[in-house]
């Protein structure tokens, strides 16, 4: 069985030849540039930069955004399709796309002058230039409301003080999108360039988790930037939360490329491995976790393609995203670990992936939005009660 | 220079194939198909002739809408336009013959410098196709071949030989060139490309297009049965003790094996 065969309900069917074509495409780059190596990377606790430049070759970097600052133009569901691809690889590849793309180029796009588009959305689309998201802080993860880093105006520019923490691409970005809080006013985004005086990143080592992604600190020590690199259009929180909804939308999708990766792996397995004179495939207990993971991942694939034609179509709240993140990373995780105990004692070796998928998923439940926000932010919606709180 | 390369898209490597149950073939549904491995090499090798020396490159392919799928991927690697043969009285040509005849009729009047595809197909490999187009359209023909090198009115190309052994020879122009998997790297289709395919010539051509009936294109070679192979040795176990076993190894290899 391939992810192929895991279109139970003929989404295929719905999907243009432009859109196989790129899902095709990434899946074919994936088998052959980020399997053969990432067993070795997860294990060394690298990250693989050789596949920026390529991932930048491919257009994958930012491609939903405009032909006009050289990404692709792609639509909401190729998107989502990419992004499942790149995580039936590895989350911290998608991870790295997600937090280029949706984080970093996004907040560019969408809340940058023009002078700032043309100077970065086309050498990050190529990814010659890395970004990173500083939203984060060691002791503000989701009440960022109360960030203490500041961002002080100064005759010439700004000045900025203050940390970052879980950064994904932190210690290898050429620039940082930085979101500080403005003494006595909004929290307002940055754009301050690998260095900038007083601008330090540092690794976070020690991981069991996304091990082959690069998680930083960022400090700012009176780090002092132009007038030239606020972004002008992003005025509170609000900036932020919308490149987050962006990157959920991804995480969504991605996923369920990683649980449909672990599937595919126990399935052949349980229908290999025989024990008791059979398949292990032909027990009753293995089929009730097989088809539970398939049932779970049928239902997040319409999740997900509901979405994008909302997306598409101007009409997606993030809310609705909410919902996606909450449910799918959660059917996610669950799907490795069953697939994990399908393979008993071989489920934690590194060649058959799962275990890896699985320790990937147990950071996706946390990062953007924990499971817990996002079930507030949809109970909130649900009752007018605000739980937060 | 002008490069038109034949494609054939096959079921996918790693499908789960079925024999359908006439026997005759094996049962397509839920499989996904993709183009043959040695076409793609072969539309890579033209894409990198034409980058190297100017031209065009054009994609053919016949097959029912499905194959638009892989002509649309050699369009978003590169290829400028492409004609797809589709029409059922098309599907009657299931052998080499019937497929060289329609191509060749369809590239007739293209005046290609080079036709290039892939030296067999992944599923029927019957490694003919390439020959009969150059055999009906008067063209010079190379197989298996390793390495292409474009020269005035002539092409010198590197041919796989058995044993490790390669033989170089030149080829006037026009020549169908059969191309080996593995020749190249292939390239990855950019997003970017697999959107400007949309605005690619894909020419759609019928049969009478093209003067052909469907008697015209009867296959001449037809497939009796399509089968899973089936066992039919079995594995002896000498049993004793080693020099009762030895003995009745030596005893097997001389007079059942023959080896000495």
């Amino acid at each position: 069985m391939l992810l192929s065969g895991f279109d139970f309900l003929g989404l295929d069917r719905f999907l243009s030849d432009e859109e196989k074509l790129v899902r095709e495409t990434v899946r074919r780059f994936v088998k052959n540039e980020v399997s053969p190596i990432i067993e070795h990377c997860y294990e060394q606790g690298q990250f693989p930069t050789e596949l920026v430049s390529k991932l930048g070759k491919l257009e994958i970097l930012g491609a939903n955004l405009p032909e006009k600052y050289g990404c692709a133009g792609m639509n909401s569901l190729s998107y989502g399709l990419i992004m499942q691809e790149l995580e039936a690889g590895d989350s911290g590849i998608r991870s790295f796309a997600s937090v280029q793309g949706a984080l970093c180029m996004y907040p560019i796009f969408a809340f940058g002058s023009e002078e700032q588009r043309v100077k970065y959305l086309p050498s990050m689309a190529t990814g010659k230039t890395i970004g990173c998201f500083g939203l984060t802080e060691p002791n503000q993860g989701s009440d960022p409301g109360e960030m203490l880093t500041r961002a002080k105006k100064v005759s010439d520019g700004w000045v900025i003080n203050g940390s970052k923490s879980w950064i994904t691409n932190g210690a290898i970005a050429d620039i940082a999108i930085v979101w500080a809080r403005v003494e006595g006013d909004d929290v307002r985004g940055f754009i301050i360039e690998k260095g900038t005086p007083g601008f330090t990143a540092t690794e976070t080592k020690h991981k069991l988790s996304l091990r082959a992604s690069i998680t930083s600190e960022l400090f700012f020590q009176d780090c002092r930037i132009s007038d030239e690199n606020i972004l002008p259009n992003a005025k509170g929180l609000k900036g932020p939360l919308m490149c987050l909804t962006q990157a959920r939308y991804g995480i969504a999708w991605g996923v369920i490329g990683a649980a449909m990766s672990c599937l595919e792996v126990a399935l052949n397995y349980a229908r290999e491995r025989v024990q008791f004179g059979r398949a292990i495939a032909a027990f009753q207990l293995t089929q009730e976790k097989l088809v539970s993971a398939f049932v779970e991942i049928t239902k997040a694939q319409l999740l997900n393609h509901q979405l994008a034609k909302l997306k598409d179509e101007g009409y997606l709240k993030p809310v609705q995203v909410s919902m996606a993140k909450l449910n799918n990373v959660a059917i996610a995780l669950n799907c490795a670990r069953v697939c994990r105990s399908i393979l008993g004692a071989n489920g934690i070796m590194g060649e058959y992936g799962i275990m890896r998928h699985m320790c990937n998923l147990e950071s996706v439940y946390t990062y953007e939005g924990t499971h817990e926000i996002h079930t507030l932010i949809l109970g909130n919606y649900l009752t007018g009660f605000d739980a937060f709180r | 220079m002008k490069i038109c390369v034949c494609l054939k898209q096959v079921p996918k490597k790693d499908s789960i194939l079925r024999i359908a149950q006439d026997q005759k073939w094996i049962d397509e549904r839920d499989i996904s198909y993709e183009m043959s491995e040695a076409d793609a090499y072969a539309l890579e090798e033209a894409l990198r002739q034409k980058e190297a020396h100017g031209g065009e490159v054009i994609v053919i392919s016949m097959g029912p809408e499905r194959t638009r799928q892989s002509i649309k991927e050699a369009l978003a690697k590169g290829a400028d336009r492409a004609i797809h043969l589709d029409d059922p009285i098309f599907e009657q040509a299931t052998d080499a013959a019937g497929i060289g005849r329609a191509i060749a009729a369809a590239l007739k009047d293209e005046g290609c410098d080079l036709i290039m595809t892939g030296l067999q197909s992944d599923d029927h490999g019957f490694g003919q196709v390439g020959l009969i187009i150059a055999e009906r359209l008067g063209m010079s023909s190379a197989t298996i071949v390793m390495e292409v090198q474009i020269e005035t009115g002539s092409v010198r190309v590197k041919r796989e030989l058995e044993s490790g052994w390669f033989q170089w020879v030149r080829v006037p122009t026009p020549a169908v060139l059969t191309i080996q998997s593995g020749i190249n790297q292939l390239r990855y289709a950019t997003l970017k490309g697999i959107m400007s395919a949309k605005k690619k010539e894909l020419r759609e051509v019928k049969a009478a297009d093209l003067n052909l009936t469907a008697d015209d294109l009867k296959p001449l070679q037809s497939i009796e049965r399509a089968y899973v192979p089936e066992k039919s040795k079995q594995t002896e176990f000498i049993e004793g003790k080693p020099a009762e076993i030895a003995a009745r190894l030596v005893e097997k290899l001389r007079f059942d094996a023959r080896v000495f």
